[in-house]
Protein backbone atom coordinates (compact mmCIF):
# COMPACT_ATOMS: atom_id res chain seq x y z
CA UNK A 1 0.00 0.00 0.00
CA UNK A 2 2.41 2.37 0.77
CA UNK A 3 4.85 1.72 -1.75
CA UNK A 4 2.31 1.71 -4.17
CA UNK A 5 1.66 5.30 -2.74
CA UNK A 6 5.29 6.52 -3.29
CA UNK A 7 5.78 5.54 -6.62
CA UNK A 8 4.87 8.66 -8.59
CA UNK A 9 6.93 10.52 -6.48
CA UNK A 10 10.08 7.92 -7.55
CA UNK A 11 8.42 8.30 -11.16
CA UNK A 12 8.80 12.00 -10.87
CA UNK A 13 12.28 12.23 -9.20
CA UNK A 14 13.40 10.38 -11.95
CA UNK A 15 12.08 12.73 -14.62
CA UNK A 16 13.00 15.49 -13.19
CA UNK A 17 16.89 14.23 -12.64
CA UNK A 18 16.82 13.72 -16.34
CA UNK A 19 14.78 16.98 -17.13
CA UNK A 20 17.57 19.19 -15.01
CA UNK A 21 20.91 18.63 -17.15
CA UNK A 22 18.81 18.36 -20.26
CA UNK A 23 17.42 22.25 -19.73
CA UNK A 24 19.02 24.43 -21.94
CA UNK A 25 20.55 27.95 -20.38
CA UNK A 26 20.30 31.11 -21.48
CA UNK A 27 23.96 33.01 -21.27
CA UNK A 28 23.88 37.09 -21.35
CA UNK A 29 26.56 38.79 -22.92
CA UNK A 30 26.72 42.44 -22.32
CA UNK A 31 27.90 44.45 -25.28
CA UNK A 32 28.62 48.42 -23.20
CA UNK A 33 30.74 51.19 -24.61
CA UNK A 34 32.37 49.16 -27.16
CA UNK A 35 33.40 46.31 -24.26
CA UNK A 36 32.56 42.68 -24.92
CA UNK A 37 31.65 41.26 -21.11
CA UNK A 38 32.32 38.60 -20.30
CA UNK A 39 35.23 38.29 -23.16
CA UNK A 40 34.96 34.64 -22.60
CA UNK A 41 31.81 33.05 -22.32
CA UNK A 42 31.37 29.28 -21.67
CA UNK A 43 28.36 27.44 -22.49
CA UNK A 44 26.52 23.95 -24.08
CA UNK A 45 25.44 23.01 -27.43
CA UNK A 46 21.47 23.91 -26.93
CA UNK A 47 22.05 26.78 -24.54
CA UNK A 48 21.37 30.50 -26.09
CA UNK A 49 23.37 33.36 -25.85
CA UNK A 50 21.99 36.65 -25.09
CA UNK A 51 23.70 39.60 -26.59
CA UNK A 52 22.04 42.70 -25.08
CA UNK A 53 23.66 45.73 -26.42
CA UNK A 54 23.31 48.59 -24.47
CA UNK A 55 25.20 51.16 -26.85
CA UNK A 56 23.34 53.70 -28.89
CA UNK A 57 25.67 52.07 -31.78
CA UNK A 58 24.38 48.82 -33.60
CA UNK A 59 26.99 46.15 -33.35
CA UNK A 60 27.52 42.27 -34.79
CA UNK A 61 28.70 39.19 -33.06
CA UNK A 62 30.35 37.35 -36.21
CA UNK A 63 32.25 34.43 -35.65
CA UNK A 64 35.65 34.05 -37.24
CA UNK A 65 34.75 30.51 -38.48
CA UNK A 66 31.57 31.66 -39.89
CA UNK A 67 29.15 29.86 -37.74
CA UNK A 68 27.29 32.57 -36.74
CA UNK A 69 27.07 36.53 -37.89
CA UNK A 70 23.87 37.80 -35.24
CA UNK A 71 23.63 41.44 -35.59
CA UNK A 72 22.50 43.41 -32.54
CA UNK A 73 20.65 47.13 -32.80
CA UNK A 74 21.36 49.78 -30.92
CA UNK A 75 19.59 49.42 -27.20
CA UNK A 76 18.61 46.08 -28.17
CA UNK A 77 19.13 42.05 -27.35
CA UNK A 78 19.44 39.66 -30.02
CA UNK A 79 19.75 35.40 -29.36
CA UNK A 80 21.74 32.73 -30.81
CA UNK A 81 20.96 29.17 -29.72
CA UNK A 82 24.35 26.97 -30.24
CA UNK A 83 24.35 24.35 -32.48
CA UNK A 84 27.93 23.02 -32.69
CA UNK A 85 30.79 22.30 -29.85
CA UNK A 86 34.20 24.12 -30.28
CA UNK A 87 36.01 27.35 -29.24
CA UNK A 88 34.89 29.82 -31.42
CA UNK A 89 36.55 33.37 -31.71
CA UNK A 90 33.70 36.29 -32.40
CA UNK A 91 34.15 40.42 -32.65
CA UNK A 92 31.82 42.92 -33.87
CA UNK A 93 32.02 43.91 -37.86
CA UNK A 94 31.44 47.31 -37.34
CA UNK A 95 33.76 47.56 -34.20
CA UNK A 96 36.77 45.28 -35.03
CA UNK A 97 38.00 45.86 -31.79
CA UNK A 98 35.10 44.43 -29.87
CA UNK A 99 36.54 40.89 -29.43
CA UNK A 100 35.55 37.57 -27.54
CA UNK A 101 35.03 34.12 -26.84
CA UNK A 102 33.04 31.27 -26.41
CA UNK A 103 33.89 28.06 -25.20
CA UNK A 104 30.99 25.87 -26.46
CA UNK A 105 30.94 22.04 -24.87
CA UNK A 106 28.84 19.22 -26.87
CA UNK B 1 50.53 65.64 -45.58
CA UNK B 2 51.81 68.80 -44.37
CA UNK B 3 48.15 70.28 -45.50
CA UNK B 4 46.82 67.82 -43.71
CA UNK B 5 48.73 68.04 -40.22
CA UNK B 6 48.90 71.95 -40.88
CA UNK B 7 44.93 71.63 -40.48
CA UNK B 8 45.10 69.16 -38.10
CA UNK B 9 46.97 71.37 -36.02
CA UNK B 10 45.06 74.77 -36.90
CA UNK B 11 42.31 72.70 -35.14
CA UNK B 12 44.08 71.74 -32.20
CA UNK B 13 45.57 75.21 -31.78
CA UNK B 14 41.85 76.90 -32.00
CA UNK B 15 40.39 74.13 -29.94
CA UNK B 16 43.25 74.00 -27.11
CA UNK B 17 43.23 77.80 -26.56
CA UNK B 18 44.16 80.31 -29.37
CA UNK B 19 41.29 81.97 -30.86
CA UNK B 20 39.25 81.16 -27.97
CA UNK B 21 41.40 81.52 -24.95
CA UNK B 22 39.62 84.82 -24.11
CA UNK B 23 36.66 83.55 -23.84
CA UNK B 24 37.70 81.31 -21.18
CA UNK B 25 35.41 78.19 -21.38
CA UNK B 26 33.55 76.85 -24.00
CA UNK B 27 29.62 77.04 -23.40
CA UNK B 28 27.45 73.94 -23.48
CA UNK B 29 25.95 75.11 -26.91
CA UNK B 30 29.49 75.88 -28.29
CA UNK B 31 30.37 72.36 -27.11
CA UNK B 32 26.99 70.91 -28.92
CA UNK B 33 28.15 72.61 -31.67
CA UNK B 34 31.56 71.37 -32.23
CA UNK B 35 30.55 67.58 -31.63
CA UNK B 36 27.88 67.61 -33.83
CA UNK B 37 30.00 69.85 -36.55
CA UNK B 38 32.85 66.89 -35.70
CA UNK B 39 30.31 64.44 -36.70
CA UNK B 40 28.54 65.98 -39.53
CA UNK B 41 31.92 66.20 -41.30
CA UNK B 42 33.26 62.69 -40.84
CA UNK B 43 29.66 60.94 -42.33
CA UNK B 44 30.43 63.30 -45.08
CA UNK B 45 34.13 62.57 -45.53
CA UNK B 46 32.63 58.92 -45.24
CA UNK B 47 29.96 59.51 -48.26
CA UNK B 48 32.60 60.60 -50.54
CA UNK B 49 34.79 57.41 -49.35
CA UNK B 50 31.52 55.10 -50.19
CA UNK B 51 31.47 56.37 -53.51
CA UNK B 52 35.33 56.92 -54.40
CA UNK B 53 36.95 54.07 -52.58
CA UNK B 54 37.88 50.62 -54.13
CA UNK B 55 39.34 48.83 -51.33
CA UNK B 56 36.58 46.90 -49.27
CA UNK B 57 38.01 46.91 -46.04
CA UNK B 58 38.36 50.96 -47.02
CA UNK B 59 34.43 51.07 -47.63
CA UNK B 60 33.48 49.51 -44.90
CA UNK B 61 35.24 51.52 -42.68
CA UNK B 62 33.29 54.12 -44.70
CA UNK B 63 29.84 52.63 -43.84
CA UNK B 64 30.85 52.25 -40.23
CA UNK B 65 31.81 55.82 -39.91
CA UNK B 66 28.53 56.86 -41.17
CA UNK B 67 26.54 54.52 -39.29
CA UNK B 68 27.92 55.23 -36.17
CA UNK B 69 28.81 59.19 -36.50
CA UNK B 70 25.02 59.25 -37.57
CA UNK B 71 23.92 57.30 -34.39
CA UNK B 72 25.92 60.02 -32.35
CA UNK B 73 24.82 63.01 -33.94
CA UNK B 74 21.18 61.26 -33.53
CA UNK B 75 21.59 61.27 -29.25
CA UNK B 76 23.16 64.65 -29.80
CA UNK B 77 20.33 66.24 -31.24
CA UNK B 78 18.22 64.05 -29.02
CA UNK B 79 19.87 65.34 -26.08
CA UNK B 80 19.59 69.24 -26.95
CA UNK B 81 16.36 69.03 -27.71
CA UNK B 82 15.94 67.87 -24.08
CA UNK B 83 18.02 69.87 -22.69
CA UNK B 84 16.28 73.36 -24.71
CA UNK B 85 19.70 74.04 -25.68
CA UNK B 86 20.39 75.88 -29.18
CA UNK B 87 23.05 74.88 -30.20
CA UNK B 88 25.68 77.65 -31.00
CA UNK B 89 27.87 78.07 -34.41
CA UNK B 90 31.41 79.39 -33.19
CA UNK B 91 34.87 80.14 -34.78
CA UNK B 92 36.07 76.41 -33.56
CA UNK B 93 33.20 74.83 -35.64
CA UNK B 94 33.86 77.58 -38.20
CA UNK B 95 37.04 76.58 -38.89
CA UNK B 96 36.90 72.60 -38.24
CA UNK B 97 34.01 73.03 -41.80
CA UNK B 98 36.58 74.91 -43.24
CA UNK B 99 39.01 72.61 -43.17
CA UNK B 100 36.66 69.89 -43.87
CA UNK B 101 35.37 71.46 -47.36
CA UNK B 102 38.96 72.33 -48.41
CA UNK B 103 40.13 68.16 -47.42
CA UNK B 104 37.37 67.06 -48.98
CA UNK B 105 38.21 68.99 -52.84
CA UNK B 106 41.71 67.63 -52.09
CA UNK B 107 40.08 64.05 -51.65
CA UNK B 108 37.68 64.51 -54.53
CA UNK B 109 40.79 64.74 -57.13
CA UNK B 110 42.43 61.37 -55.97
CA UNK B 111 41.10 58.32 -57.27
CA UNK B 112 41.33 54.24 -56.51
CA UNK B 113 44.31 53.77 -53.90
CA UNK B 114 46.07 56.87 -53.88
CA UNK B 115 42.03 58.38 -52.78
CA UNK B 116 42.31 54.68 -49.94
CA UNK B 117 45.08 56.05 -48.41
CA UNK B 118 44.74 59.87 -48.06
CA UNK B 119 41.58 59.05 -47.24
CA UNK B 120 42.50 56.67 -44.20
CA UNK B 121 45.79 58.41 -43.30
CA UNK B 122 43.40 61.76 -42.61
CA UNK B 123 40.61 59.53 -40.79
CA UNK B 124 43.11 58.85 -38.57
CA UNK B 125 44.72 62.62 -38.11
CA UNK B 126 40.88 64.08 -38.04
CA UNK B 127 39.62 61.29 -35.06
CA UNK B 128 43.17 62.23 -33.53
CA UNK B 129 42.25 65.90 -33.19
CA UNK B 130 38.82 65.80 -32.59
CA UNK B 131 39.44 63.05 -29.15
CA UNK B 132 42.06 64.75 -28.44
CA UNK B 133 39.57 68.02 -28.52
CA UNK B 134 36.99 65.64 -26.34
CA UNK B 135 39.86 64.85 -23.73
CA UNK B 136 41.59 68.33 -23.37
CA UNK B 137 38.68 70.76 -23.96
CA UNK B 138 35.25 69.47 -24.77
CA UNK B 139 34.87 67.27 -22.14
CA UNK B 140 36.42 69.37 -19.14
CA UNK B 141 34.51 72.31 -20.30
CA UNK B 142 30.97 70.91 -20.31
CA UNK B 143 28.61 72.00 -17.36
CA UNK B 144 26.01 69.92 -18.02
CA UNK B 145 26.07 65.99 -16.49
CA UNK B 146 23.74 64.32 -19.72
CA UNK B 147 26.46 66.55 -21.69
CA UNK B 148 29.19 65.18 -20.50
CA UNK B 149 28.23 61.41 -20.52
CA UNK B 150 27.48 61.51 -24.47
CA UNK B 151 30.42 63.43 -25.56
CA UNK B 152 32.52 60.49 -22.79
CA UNK B 153 30.22 57.99 -25.13
CA UNK B 154 31.56 59.55 -28.43
CA UNK B 155 34.88 59.68 -27.01
CA UNK B 156 34.99 56.27 -26.61
CA UNK B 157 33.22 55.53 -30.03
CA UNK B 158 35.58 57.17 -31.47
CA UNK B 159 38.81 55.93 -29.61
CA UNK B 160 37.78 52.86 -31.37
CA UNK B 161 37.32 54.92 -34.51
CA UNK B 162 40.84 55.53 -34.61
CA UNK B 163 41.84 52.31 -34.10
CA UNK B 164 40.28 50.66 -36.55
CA UNK B 165 41.43 53.82 -39.29
CA UNK B 166 44.98 52.99 -38.21
CA UNK B 167 44.50 49.56 -38.26
CA UNK B 168 43.26 49.72 -42.04
CA UNK B 169 45.82 52.15 -42.81
CA UNK B 170 48.51 49.39 -42.03
CA UNK B 171 46.66 46.70 -43.95
CA UNK B 172 46.86 49.49 -46.79
CA UNK B 173 50.65 49.71 -47.10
Amino acid sequence: MQTGDLRPIVVALMLGATAVPAHAATIQIVMENLVVSPAAASAKVGDTIEWVNKDILAHTATARNGDFDVTIPPKQTATLVLKKAGDVAYYCRFHPNMKATLAIAP
Amino acid sequence: MFIRCGAALAAMTLLSGGALAESAKLTDPQIAHIAYTAGVIDIAAAKQAETKASNKDVKAFAADMVRDHEAVNKQALELVKKLNVKPEDNDTSKALSKQAADKLAELGKLNGAAFDKAYVANEVAYHKTVNSALETQLIPSASNAELKDLLKTGLKIFQGHEQHAEHVAAELK
